[in-house]
C-alpha cells in the first residue's frame, strides 16, 4: 500500500470561527467608564464633640424640600440662579480668612466679589450647607451638588487662568503628566485648591441640632 | 502584433490570507478589554442623573458598588425606588457595614484607604436612602464616596 500523505487541515474556516468569537465579545463588552461626583464624608465625630462656632454669615444654607423646591438663605430660588448665588457667596471676601500656619489672617486678595460685610468673609471660611428632606428626589440633590461644584470650578479656573495662564483642569493634567512629581506644579495645584477649598456639607435629614 | 494587449489579464484577487490575523488581533483586543458584569441586577438598571462636574473612577478593583432603585420583583419588594442592592441580593442599610468589610477583606491592607464606594442610584430614589447609606458608611469609616452620574447637563433647558 502506498503511504498516504497527511491531508492538510483546511484553514479556510478559521476566519469564520474568529469572526464568530469576535462578534460575541463585541456584543458583550461594556466599556463604561464609571464617573461620578466624588464626595468625602466627614469622619464620625467623637462623643461629646463640640462643633466649632461658625458665624451665620459664613454659612450658605440651601434647603431642598420634598417637592424639590429650593430655599436658599431665606428665600425661594430657582435652580438656575443657584450657581450664581453660590459663586457670589464664595467669592465675596468681606473679611479676614482663616490664618495659615505662621501667618496672620489676611483678607482675600484674589476675590472679585462684592465685599459685602453681611456675606462670607473668605473662601476658606465659606461653608455651604445642603439640607434635604428625606423625600427629596436624588436627581434634584445631584443637580444642586453639581451646580455648587461648578461654581467652585469656575472660581478655581479664573484664579488659575489669572495666575498661571492655564485653566485648572489643564494645570491638574500637567501635574498628572509629570507623574505627580513636579514640585512647582504641585505647589500651584495646592495653591488653587486651598484658595477655593470645596466646603460642602450635607446636613442629615434626621439630624436635629 | 501579438505582443500587445492580447492577453486577458483579470484583476489579481485580493489576498485574504492575512484576514484571520487581523480578526484575531481584534478578537484578542476585545477579549482583554471586556469585563463581564459580575453581579446581575436585582433592580431595574438605575437611570443615573446627569452632571457635568464629574470625576472618573480610577482603580476598578478598589471600587465597591451599591445600587439603589426599583426592585425587579415588585411583588415582593414593592414599586418604590428605594431598594438597595448589595452584591447580588436586595438588602437593608444595616447590612452595609458587613458588605464593606467583606469588600475590604479582598484587597491588601495598604489599599484600604483608597477604596471608594460608588453609589449608583436612580434619579427618582430619595435622599433619605442616600443619607441612610451615608451614615452606615461613616460608621465603618468608608469615607470616599462617588455618586455615579452620566455626563451631561444637569439642568434641562
Amino acid at each position: 500500500m502506498a503511504r498516504r500523505e497527511n491531508p492538510e487541515i483546511n484553514a479556510g474556516s478559521m476566519a469564520d470561527i474568529a469572526f464568530l468569537l469576535l462578534i460575541f465579545f463585541l456584543v458583550t463588552t461594556t466599556m463604561d467608564v464609571d464617573s461620578g461626583i466624588s464626595k468625602r464624608l466627614a469622619e464620625k465625630p467623637p462623643k461629646n464633640y463640640e462643633p466649632p462656632k461658625i458665624k451665620q454669615k459664613n454659612i450658605f444654607e440651601i434647603s431642598i424640600n420634598r417637592n424639590n423646591q429650593l430655599f436658599v438663605d431665606g428665600q425661594v430660588m430657582e435652580m438656575k440662579g443657584l450657581r450664581e448665588a453660590a459663586l457670589n457667596f464664595i467669592d465675596n471676601g468681606g473679611g479676614l480668612g482663616n490664618a495659615k500656619e505662621g501667618e496672620e489672617a489676611k483678607p482675600c486678595d484674589y476675590c472679585q466679589g462684592a465685599k459685602d460685610p453681611e456675606s462670607s468673609d473668605h473662601p476658606n471660611k465659606a461653608i455651604i450647607a445642603v439640607e434635604s428632606d428625606r423625600a427629596t428626589e436624588y436627581g434634584t440633590y445631584i443637580i444642586v451638588q453639581n451646580e455648587l461644584l461648578s461654581a467652585y470650578s469656575e472660581l478655581r479656573n479664573r484664579l488659575s487662568q489669572k495666575k498661571y495662564n492655564m485653566s485648572y483642569p489643564e494645570l491638574e493634567e500637567a501635574f498628572k503628566a509629570s507623574g505627580r512629581k513636579d514640585e512647582s506644579l504641585r505647589k500651584k495645584v495646592e495653591f488653587i485648591k486651598t484658595s477655593y477649598p470645596q466646603i460642602i456639607t450635607d446636613i442629615d435629614p434626621t439630624d436635629v441640632n | 502584433m501579438a505582443k500587445f494587449g492580447k492577453k486577458k489579464k483579470g484583476l489579481p484577487p485580493v489576498s485574504t490570507a492575512s484576514l484571520p490575523d487581523i480578526v484575531f488581533m481584534l478578537l484578542f483586543f476585545f477579549m482583554v478589554t471586556t469585563t463581564m458584569r459580575e453581579t446581575d441586577l436585582k433592580i431595574d438598571s438605575p437611570r443615573l442623573p446627569s452632571a457635568s462636574e464629574v470625576k472618573k473612577l480610577e482603580h476598578k478593583s478598589l471600587v465597591t458598588t451599591i445600587y439603589v432603585g426599583k426592585a425587579k420583583e415588585t411583588g415582593k419588594y414593592g414599586t418604590g425606588y428605594n431598594r438597595i442592592q448589595l452584591n447580588d441580593k436586595i438588602g437593608t442599610p444595616d447590612q452595609i457595614p458587613a458588605f464593606i468589610e467583606n469588600a475590604r477583606s479582598k484587597v491588601s491592607e495598604t489599599e484600604v484607604p483608597f477604596m471608594t464606594t460608588s453609589i449608583k442610584a436612580d434619579k427618582e430614589s430619595n435622599v433619605g436612602t442616600l443619607s441612610d447609606i451615608r451614615l452606615k458608611l461613616r460608621d465603618v469609616n468608608a469615607l470616599k464616596l462617588s455618586l455615579s452620574t452620566q455626563k451631561g447637563d444637569a439642568i434641562k433647558k
